[in-house]
């Protein structure tokens, strides 16, 4: 377990908001750390002070997060991680409930659902925050990605073997306007219910959408300290160039 | 009439300034057991080197080492890693029968085409340098080319040597046969704080497998200061202190691979002399902190294509900023997926800036330095708009330029139209 704070001094800080990465060794092999990075910095730019928690197997889970964020890995880091995830399986479910922002992407996202599938027919099951199955597939999904979703046009990239469905009900997290998405077929890409999201966009995603990492930030500063989210002014014309030119190549 | 369509077709498509690799699919069409009828037979064998980093400047170092010592060496120098790059460089070089004439061949292979070209030819010796996340849009894991080096190992029938440092490469000692030597290279233990310079450690996990303690067949690299080292073996065999053209940790540990790699095969012919000799005189491979001469100020031109290689390169050249340029496409030949520049930090650029950034990611590239605090002066997507403004407005400065392969390709070809370049694989030393 390791906790930092971002800032030193907290004189002019608009209150402390507590990310927490869960298992950055084990699942963030695709710079997924790099949304963590750019929501320290964002919340650093709006005038708040983020407190980032990293939470490795066999620690105690943070009940105090205002933020979850996992990432992508390989199926060794799953297979690291899988205990962990079944132990703190409630306090997961406990905050996800409560309204706790959290964002999982690809291997987590995966994780975050009913089960994985392998391609033997082994059922893994999941933690069943989101109403998704993955069915494991021989053929990979890899390659750039549009999105249209409830933040505007999200870009990434997602590299994955999984075939994910969602369940009945279940709100994706966008429609596909290039690439595969969860399943190549039904145009859904990723998972929404309550304040968790799944997706499995890497890129990462965050620091060329920014209207995602602030639409998370906003729900992270109302949970922590029960007041509105009051936007500091930032610059994201680079980030918004980065996106506008992927989607201009992909989607024309 | 393989080995003449092969010159044919070498020919034809040097005429024309093209690809490397075209030649070697022509006689891979016509005779697929080319490879195996070459390399048949060579007195000293075959052996490849392989590995995520240093591949190309590794395989230049052992080549040169060899030959010092009067060896004939058949090589790939042109960094065509594949294996009708392979066949390609041998057209130049092989008899209409199709035999090569060398004493040894030494080979740079890319991961997955080592294990094709060990299909054909078992390989006497092989190098394996190092495992580090490049490119998974290609390799999806780093477990899996792990995987790949290990079975190489397997197939190989004399020696193997592993880098002991690296948990991924030594531990494939369990894997190699009976009867196959393994002779590992590393750093000296007086030194292991600075691994973290030359790998990634994040993915590595410390169980598993300890490596054995060093012995006097495995070089250890003990660095001097910043240039001079020497290469280590037991507690009174060394070979050194020499120092390389080619700056930095990286290349120091590189000439370590080749010096132990070169021990192990010439044994009892070995001489440190002709070693120092011939590793202090290889100049660096083509886009490997190659130094270009841009109007009386040295221009240098580096290769970045995964993290470790970044991380290492910014070490490297850190403690001597100077105007500094980024290029980053998103070809299939630099990785498409460009989320591994958040797995590099760049805060040793953030003192002096960047002067541009430029290429397909041009803007990624500049938004990434953003959230290191490293400020861009323009982002410039063009890349030979992007190199114009860059050499006109700094003109009396000393630069740099770190660019992805592709990137690298599209600046190297303008710089050799300025400056009068050697073309690349044909490497004036």
């Amino acid at each position: 377990m390791s906790t930092s704070s971002a800032t030193s001094g907290d004189a002019t800080s608009k209150g402390r908001i507590k990310i927490v990465h869960i298992y950055p060794r084990e699942m963030s092999i695709y710079g997924d750390l790099g949304n963590t990075r750019c929501l320290a910095s964002r919340l650093r730019w709006h005038g708040y002070e983020p407190v980032i928690h990293q939470h490795h197997p066999g620690n105690d889970f943070p009940t105090d997060a205002h933020l979850v964020l996992g990432g992508g890995g390989q199926d060794s880091g799953q297979a690291r991680v899988e205990d962990d995830l079944a132990h703190n399986a409630d306090v997961l479910r406990s905050l996800a409930a409560d309204g706790a922002p959290m964002l999982m992407i690809c291997g987590m996202y995966q994780l975050f659902g009913n089960a994985f599938i392998t391609v033997e027919g082994e059922r893994l099951p999941g933690i069943a925050i989101l109403d998704v199955t993955t069915q494991g597939n021989a053929k990979r999904m890899v390659g750039p990605v549009v999105l249209e979703t409830a933040f505007g046009d999200v870009v990434g990239y997602e590299n994955h073997s999984g075939s994910t469905k969602l369940g009945p009900g279940q709100q994706p997290f966008g429609r596909v306007k290039s690439g595969m998405g969860n399943n190549g077929t039904d145009g859904t890409e990723g998972a929404v219910t309550g304040n968790v999201f799944g997706s499995y966009l890497h890129g990462p995603v965050l620091p060329a959408n920014p209207a995602l990492a602030d639409a998370l930030i906003k729900l992270a500063v109302e949970r922590a300290l029960g007041e509105p989210f009051v936007l500091g002014r930032i610059d994201d014309e680079l980030a918004d160039r980065a996106r506008t030119r992927q989607i201009h190549r992909l989607v024309g | 009439m393989a080995v003449a369509a092969g010159k044919v077709a070498r020919a034809a498509t040097r005429l024309r300034g093209g690809g490397s690799a075209m030649p070697g699919l022509v006689v891979e069409r016509l005779d697929p057991r080319f490879l195996t009828h070459a390399l048949a037979n060579l007195p000293r064998g075959v052996v490849v080197v392989t590995g995520t980093n240093g591949k190309t400047t590794t395989t230049k170092m052992l080549v040169a080492i060899l030959r010092e010592h009067g060896l004939t060496v058949f090589t790939n120098p042109t960094g065509s890693n594949f294996t009708r790059g392979v066949i390609s460089s041998m057209l130049a070089e092989i008899p209409f029968s199709g035999r090569l004439k060398a004493d040894i061949a030494v080979l740079e292979l890319d991961e997955a085409h080592a294990l094709k070209f060990a299909a054909e030819v078992k390989p006497t010796h092989s190098l394996l340098l190092n495992v580090a996340r490049d490119q998974l849009d290609r390799f999806a894991e780093i477990d899996h080319t792990a995987k790949l080096l290990a079975e190489l190992a397997e197939q190989t029938t004399t020696g193997v040597v592993l880098n002991i440092d690296d948990s991924f490469v030594a531990r494939i000692a369990t894997r190699v046969p009976d009867g196959v030597t393994v002779t590992y290279f590393g750093v000296d233990p007086s030194i292991a704080d600075r691994l973290p310079e030359l790998q990634e450690a994040d993915v590595r996990f410390d169980d598993e497998f300890t490596p054995p303690r060093p012995t006097a067949a495995d070089g250890l690299l003990l660095p001097h200061d910043e240039r001079s080292f020497e290469v280590r073996f037991g507690l009174t065999g060394r070979v050194g202190p020499m120092v390389l053209k080619q700056r930095g940790l990286a290349a120091m540990i590189n000439a370590t691979a080749a010096t132990s790699t070169a021990k192990a095969l010439l044994a009892n012919e070995f001489r440190e002399v002709d070693a120092v000799s011939a590793l202090e005189r290889v100049t660096p491979p083509f886009g490997r902190g190659e130094v270009i001469d841009a109007d009386g100020q040295p221009l240098e031109l580096v290769l970045v294509k995964n993290p470790a290689g970044f991380t290492v390169a910014l070490g490297t050249y850190g403690s001597a900023p100077v105007t500094t340029m980024v290029a980053i496409n998103d070809n299939y030949a630099d990785g498409r997926d460009v989320s591994w520049l958040y797995d590099v930090s760049f805060e040793s650029l953030r003192d002096n800036g960047v002067a541009l950034t430029s290429g397909v990611r041009a803007y990624d590239m500049a938004l990434r330095l953003k959230y290191d605090d490293v400020a861009v002066a323009e982002v410039e997507p063009d890349l030979e708009v992007a190199l114009e403004r860059f050499l006109t407005a700094y003109k009396d400065e000393p630069k740099r330029i770190f660019c992805t392969y592709t990137a690298m390709m599209t600046l190297r070809r303008d710089l050799a139209a300025r400056y009068g370049l050697a073309k690349f694989g044909e490497d004036a030393a």
